[in-house]
């Protein structure tokens, strides 16, 4: 048999029963990798349920510095007996099954490719440890000091880090590292060179394994959101209670009250009328929600577009259609967020690709709410919201101020020369000042609707003045498309006539693919969109290429359906890769696509093949 | 316009304390049918703001759909207003209040907005507590799509379509109650002499305050055989109190006999003066106040005037222990902890 054979490139999948405690010792493994300076990307697949069902935890090692889920599993820790056989079937031919081996294995698995890494941890546990509560935790972190052993994994990074999990609690960190070091010397002594997988340190840098929503919600406290309104809803929650703790240690009034007021809705349509009225009223506010959100907000989205009212909303996507996969991802939202409400309403997106850009995009996405005076909806998704990423560390610039858009105060209003219109283009880019309530006695008041309006605000259903207000929405459209975040684009070869554009957690198995074809001798040009609408620069790169391959995480190819509806380019030269099955995207797939786009065409013409797809 | 209203002003015209005159409370033109009692409950509006001098732009009113969430167009012309949409008025003003807890906020709803299509944002509203005037114009119809019964419609009653309706209706005061409103009364807009304290009373109170205004529908709804017409309301309405607002500041000149009177201390120091019907009734008794309008409508008579109030409350503002600040007015040194914060932060996740 031949043993897989690999130093830090390798898949490690653990299977546990969901509610177990089994999420802070595949942590701690994950974190242990990441402190040995490879990079590690960990997948937490787990069920919509609190307590029994299955969950698995899927930990890449990249000594390459690969981000993207790759499938396949090289190694197995298998502790969850409902899904055992499946576990052991799924192992890739040559790798490897750590199992709870106090009871024998039935006599169904009979596999002779893989080898089996048998470890007592209910027997080693049950003997060292008589809490009942402990012991169902520290049985968890019994394997993980096992595979210290099995990878050579450095053991002090993981008592290290033991350590300063409990600093507060050391108490609790010495029954932690007395598991890890049953496991550890168990494998040591019973499996020594059995496991051909192994963990060889790198030089660390600066990035931080963080999870995307975490990163958004820091992205809303320094971007100076003081109001909330927001509906519990799988895969956002945390984006709010990270948000509620961060605002709890950074915005307290001397007098102990908090510089914040974050209200649980009663449903998603209160969300976004909260974060209206807030906006509306001059202060910052936004709310978080997943796709059944975005459905019922969208009578809100079509009031602030009209009304001209910022907003921002953060949707971290789930599978739908509507209830769908809660726990799975997808990139499935961008129709139903682009023009979301009836009539003619369309809005901002941004897509940001890693918890960096969670941060950096949900902080521009306030300046860019005020600056234009209407909704900007963060996509991010459950891979990148839920799970831990290597991320480039934050950063905020401290001179930076926040751009609050075209606001009269009162001695602005004061100064005003002329009539004030709230919906009035003075300076041509279609955008209009607004008020804010309460700011002037005499002057700047004005009647916001969700109605028909002329540039005084006043209600109308004169048939020119409606379309005029509805070509000025159109002209501040355009001015959108100069004002949001530029995409990221990458050509080794101007001549090259093939471009992929991708966004988004689609992005790093796209990137990795790229790689990929490069080492085959293949060149393609690519595009890493960052926002809706799209800039000049997304329609030049589109125009310079014969062929764009849009990858996407959805069935319905909806970005493909966004460039064609929004830029003029003809559908011939868009092709899809489209990954939809809840999982994310891995660069094996977008590979295979490619290759299998790219092959009939070079056989026919015989040319290089980045001109022929 | 046809709506404007000339701008001329008699020299005469009396100001109020803040040196306001009426007209300085006034809005557009009324765009609904001659006599509906909702312009009848707008002039009490600007006659509660008037005698109270209250700053008109330190007003925000906020509506939803319907003909008794365009009044905001009518009134207060020197205030801001949110026309929103259909049974949203709440949450509108949850996040408006919650910008800016200095404002007075009037919202301004009917029957089908709040006791249909807005009744769960009305509940939530009202189980924060959140620092809001919510009106609601009830004409127990439709009034925009011509005449249906709303769900304040009584069993039935009989409107313009001529087909009774066939439904319990909605108390909504009633519900304001048991939901957590901290000021709950019942006017008519036929009524002014009562509706108008009503309103003061509500303005100087902390919390939400709910005023149901019977105010009917003359195209639609105010026949012969329906139970929301003026006709009907004068001969079944009943009076629970009459009542003196004495605002802060000011001389209290009525005196009611000993033991028929209640005094109630309103949060910004004001005061509500009760004249009670009978002795032993506790305004600030929300139990009492539920058995007595379930008493009245097994009478057959609708109970009016001011039914609840817990001068004590607590708004959102100070449930969630919000700064007194106004939120909206913090800037980025309020609100940004700054780099060194982050990076400090940064190292959390390594």
């Amino acid at each position: 048999m031949n043993r897989i054979e690999r130093v830090n490139d390798f898949v490690v999948r653990f299977a546990n029963v969901n509610g177990s405690g089994s999420a802070s010792a595949n942590n701690l493994f994950a974190r242990a990798i990441y402190r040995a300076g490879v990079a590690v990307s960990p997948k937490n697949i787990f069920p919509s349920n609190i307590q029994g069902l299955p969950t698995w935890y899927e930990v890449r090692v990249s000594g390459d510095g690969h981000l993207g889920r790759r499938a396949g599993v090289d190694l197995a820790v298998a502790v969850n007996g409902q899904t055992l056989l499946r576990d052991y079937r799924e192992v890739l031919p040559g790798g490897y099954f750590l199992y709870d081996s106090t009871r024998a294995l039935p006599d169904e698995f009979d596999r002779d490719d893989i080898t089996l890494l048998g470890i007592p941890l209910t027997t080693l546990c049950n003997e060292a440890f008589s809490n009942p509560k402990l012991r169902q935790l520290l049985k968890n972190i019994i394997y993980v000091g096992a595979l210290a052993s099995l990878l050579d994994l450095d053991f002090t990074i993981l008592t290290e880090a033991i350590t300063s999990q409990f600093t507060k609690k050391p108490k609790l960190a010495e029954p932690n590292i007395l598991a890890l070091e049953l496991g550890y010397n168990f494998a040591r002594e019973h499996h020594p060179g059995r496991c051909l997988l192994s963990i060889r340190r790198q030089p660390r840098d600066e990035r931080i394994l963080i999870d995307g929503n975490s990163a958004t919600a820091l992205g809303a406290l320094y971007a100076g959101a003081t109001v909330a309104g927001w509906y519990p809803i799988t895969p956002s929650t945390s984006v709010i209670e990270a948000f509620e703790r961060y605002a709890g240690r950074f915005r307290r009034e001397e007098e102990g009250t908090r510089k914040v007021a974050i209200l649980q809705a009663e449903d998603e349509l209160a969300a976004l009328g909260i974060v209206i009225g807030a906006s509306w009223n001059g202060a910052r506010a936004f709310t978080a929600t997943s796709g059944p959100g975005i459905s019922l907000m969208s009578e809100f989205f079509g009031l602030a577009y009209f009304a001209e009212i910022p907003a921002v909303v953060i949707d971290v996507q789930r599978v739908g259609p509507s209830t769908g996969m809660p726990t799975r991802t997808q990139q499935a939202d961008l129709l139903a967020c682009a023009y979301a409400s009836h009539g003619d309403s369309k809005h901002l997106l941004l897509f940001p690709s890693d918890p960096k850009e969670c941060f950096d995009l949900t902080a521009d996405a306030f300046d860019l709410a005020e600056r234009l005076q209407t909704p900007v909806i963060v996509m991010s998704d459950l891979d990148l919201g839920m799970n831990e990423h290597l991320s480039p560390p934050l950063h905020w610039e401290d001179s930076r101020r926040y751009d609050r858009g075209k606001v009269l105060h009162a001695d602005d209003l004061d100064r005003l020369p002329g009539k004030w219109g709230r919906y009035l283009d003075v300076d041509g880019d279609g955008i209009c000042y607004r008020t804010l309530p309460g700011s002037h006695p005499e002057k700047g008041v004005y009647f916001t609707r969700g109605t028909s309006h002329n540039e005084y605000s006043g209600y109308t259903e004169e048939s020119p003045i409606y379309q005029a207000g509805m070509e000025r929405l159109q002209r501040k459209w355009q001015t959108a498309r100069t004002l949001v975040p530029p995409p990221e684009i990458d050509t080794p070869d101007d001549d090259c006539r093939l471009g992929l554009l991708f966004f988004g957690t689609t992005s790093h198995a796209a990137r990795e693919s790229i790689s990929r074809l490069a080492a085959a001798g293949v060149r393609v040009n690519s595009l890493r969109l960052k926002a809706f609408p799209f800039s000049d620069q997304v329609i030049e790169f589109i125009n310079r290429h014969r062929q764009i391959i849009v990858i996407e995480q959805n069935r319905d190819a909806q970005l493909r359906t966004l460039l064609l509806a929004e830029t003029g380019v003809t559908a011939d030269r868009l092709q899809s890769i489209l990954h939809f099955d809840g999982l994310p995207i891995t660069a094996d797939f977008i590979s295979e696509r490619i290759q299998a786009l790219l092959e009939p065409s070079t056989a026919a013409a015989g040319d290089t093949q980045g001109e022929q797809v | 316009m046809s709506d404007r209203k000339p701008e001329f002003r008699h020299p005469k015209l009396t100001s109020n304390a803040g040196g306001y005159s009426r007209r300085d409370y006034e809005g557009a033109m009324s765009t609904l049918c001659a006599g509906c009692g909702h312009d009848s409950t707008t002039a009490a509006i600007i006659q509660a703001c008037f005698e109270l001098s209250v700053p008109p732009h330190r007003v925000a009113k906020i509506s939803g759909i319907g003909c008794s969430s365009k009044t905001p167009a009518y009134f207060l012309g020197k205030s801001h207003g949110f026309n929103s949409v259909h049974g949203r008025m709440p949450s509108v003003a949850t996040g408006a209040n919650m910008a800016n807890r200095d404002l007075l906020y009037i919202g301004i709803s009917g029957d089908g907005d709040t006791a249909s299509i807005g009744m769960g944002q009305f509940g939530h509203a009202l189980r924060r507590n959140l620092n809001l005037n919510y009106i609601c114009m009830n004409n127990g119809c439709y009034g925009l799509t011509k005449g249906q019964d709303s769900a304040t419609a009584d069993l039935g009653s009989i409107g313009k379509r001529g087909a009774p309706n066939l439904y319990n209706s909605i108390d909504l005061c009633e519900l304001a109650i048991e939901l957590g409103a901290s000021y709950v009364a019942r006017g008519f807009s036929g009524d002014k002499a009562q509706l108008v304290p009503l309103f003061k009373g509500a303005f100087a109170h902390n919390g939400l305050a709910f005023i149901d205004v019977i105010s009917p529908c003359v195209t639609f709804n105010n026949t012969n055989t329906s139970t929301k017409s003026y006709h009907y309301v004068r001969e079944h309405s009943e009076a629970t109190n009459t009542f003196d607002f004495v605002p802060l500041q000011q001389e209290i000149l009525t005196h009611y006999q000993e033991g028929s009177s209640q005094e109630i201390t309103m949060h910004d120091g004001s005061m509500i003066l009760l004249h009670k019907g009978e002795p032993g009734r506790d305004v600030t008794n929300r139990l009492q106040a539920v058995t007595r309008l379930e008493a009245e409508k097994e009478r057959g008579r609708l109970l009016t005037g001011l039914l609840y109030v817990n001068p004590a409350s607590r708004d959102t503002h100070d449930i969630i222990n919000s700064c007194q600040r106004p939120l909206n007015s913090l800037v980025d040194a309020d609100l940004c902890p700054g780099n060194a914060a982050l990076q400090e932060l940064n190292a959390t996740f390594r």
